[in-house]
């Protein structure tokens, strides 16, 4: 598609670049978000654990905010082509931007509960496992941007190194659980955290199955339409 | 013992449960319209459908004015095709050469093949008049013939050619009005003009006119573009049921009606045709970068 020509209509260009402009604000707070839940979290620090819960807000109003500029584009505009594949894929994007928004705080929280007890052992995989996601998220902000379709789908393929991380976790917390049984609690929360990190990265992953969408008006969402 | 003679498969026994239910074994309980349209993902195009009209190398202008410059396409038996373009793209001379109505203007001309009905239409064979019987329009501006009445109107294009019997009439009168879903609205005033009915409700006459000498196709030119939205709706819908009995094309400036109501969509630009594919998948993901920029509102 050629976004370089000029639009008919300069007052739905705005509305589209402002659409544009919100998702990628939305996007940076979250990565935000979780970069400071992963700091918190190393840091045994719950001041900070509880900016991130306070910034889910931001985060909440966001969505809302841009669900109704899609709807008011829908109703004044009646886009069509890449531009209705553009605000429906914000629509959802909005959604897993937002669900990624909601991890943060799920990890904010299981940091200030670790906060309660002595630390398991040193952080080595989920750290990684944080800026996997972090990295993700930004090379499908990038990808958006400049709809680059083969970066939206390294992007996906980079969701294998994380659910790996994953199951890193999982076994060595399983291990330190058969081994002393007061560590359980700890291990569930340190557990609990993976797996919302793994969650995000699959959230991403979704993110960047719109991108490729977004750009080719292809559906790449289910293994047997990828062939 | 022999387990497999007698005891039935758990297959067996799941389609037996299908059956007894009624579950459809086709899909033949599908709307024509759910089955015609491939899945958006698909990237093939279209289903083998039976081609109506077949259009090659299409070349039509005025004078020294090349309008049409080389269209070649298909239209489908049954479906609803629209032709969307900007003004002076040739999208209504393309629907008058269908029909041979572009000639009727002074220094048109028209060359070509058109095959419709196993002729070419610009053969020397083709009766220009019986093909027009064949192939019917509707025009913008609801043209009912101001000095007869509803009944007259809808025999009109009949009464040229032949004698009807008043039962013959009666009953067809009844019939094209019902299926341009008019005849409940009139049905107590059929004596009263033509004139005298809504913009929206001459539209309707014009088309029953139009199937009362039943034509196999109906090419319509920016039927609703003087109605309002409510009396557009209607033209809509009965272009939906339409397309059971007849071949439809319509030209509209109203990409949202194309969206609505066509099956197929035909993009037109400069003369010349720049795709056409299934609608659903033309306003959703156009291959062309230039049908993109038009229904997008760009220009570049």
């Amino acid at each position: 598609m050629s976004d370089h020509s000029r639009r008919t209509s300069e007052e739905f260009e705005q509305e589209l670049q402002e659409l544009r402009r919100r998702i990628i604000i939305m996007a940076e707070r979250v990565n935000d978000m979780t970069a400071a839940a992963i700091n918190a979290l190393l840091e045994r620090d719950n001041e900070r654990a509880a900016e991130v819960i306070l910034a889910d807000r931001e985060v909440n109003r966001d969505e809302m905010e841009t669900d109704e500029l899609c709807m008011l584009i829908l109703a004044r505009r009646q886009p069509m082509a890449s531009d209705l594949r553009f605000i429906t894929t914000a629509m959802k994007m909005v959604t897993d931007l937002e669900r990624i928004g909601d991890l943060a705080v799920n990890v904010a929280e299981r940091t200030i509960s670790l906060k309660k007890q002595p630390q398991l052992r040193p952080y080595i995989d989920i750290p990684k496992m944080g800026d996997a996601v972090r990295e993700m998220l930004t090379m499908t902000m990038e990808a958006f941007l400049e709809r680059d379709t083969d970066k939206a789908r390294a992007v996906i393929d980079m969701d294998d190194t994380v659910d790996e991380l994953y199951a890193l976790v999982f076994k060595d917390v399983l291990e330190v659980m058969y081994e002393n049984h007061d560590s359980v609690k700890r291990g569930i929360d340190v557990q609990s955290i993976a797996k919302y990190l793994e969650r995000m990265a699959d959230h991403v992953t979704n993110l960047s199955e719109q991108v490729i969408y977004l750009v080719e008006g292809k559906d790449i969402r289910h293994a047997e339409s990828r062939q | 013992m022999n387990m497999n003679l007698n005891t039935p498969t758990e297959t067996e026994q799941r389609m037996d449960v299908y059956a007894s239910s009624g579950y459809p074994e086709s899909d033949d309980h599908l709307d024509a319209r759910d089955r015609m349209r491939t899945p958006l993902t698909g990237d093939t195009d279209e289903e083998p459908r039976p081609t109506e009209i077949s259009v090659r190398g299409l070349r039509a202008g005025y004078g020294t004015k090349e309008v049409l410059k080389g269209v070649s396409m298909d239209i489908h038996a049954n479906e609803v095709t629209a032709i969307i373009g900007p003004s002076g793209c040739g999208k209504s001379t393309f629907i008058r050469c269908i029909n041979r109505m572009h000639e009727l203007v002074p220094s048109a001309y028209a060359k070509g093949d058109v095959q419709f009905a196993g002729n070419n239409v610009y053969s020397s064979s083709v009766d220009p008049v019986l093909l027009r019987r064949k192939i019917g329009m509707v025009f913008q501006k609801p043209n009912p013939f101001p000095t007869m009445s509803i009944r007259q109107n809808v025999l009109a294009g009949l009464t040229l050619t032949g004698r009807l019997s008043g039962s013959e009439a009666n009953t067809i009168v009844e019939s094209s009005l019902k299926e341009a879903a008019l005849w409940d609205e009139v049905k107590d005033k059929l004596d009263e003009p033509g004139m005298s009915l809504s913009g929206g409700q001459q539209q309707r006459l014009c088309i029953a006119r139009t199937i009362a000498v039943k034509p196999d196709v109906i090419l319509m030119d920016e039927p609703c573009s003087a109605l309002d939205p409510v009396a557009t709706a209607r033209i809509e819908d009965l272009i939906a049921k339409l397309r059971a009995d007849y071949t439809v094309v319509i030209v509209t400036h109203n990409m949202q009606q194309a969206a609505r109501c066509s099956d197929r969509t035909a993009f037109f630009l400069m003369g010349e045709l720049v795709e056409i594919t299934n609608t659903d998948r033309i306003f959703t993901a156009p291959k062309d970068t230039r049908t993109e920029d038009y229904i997008t509102g760009k220009f570049g």
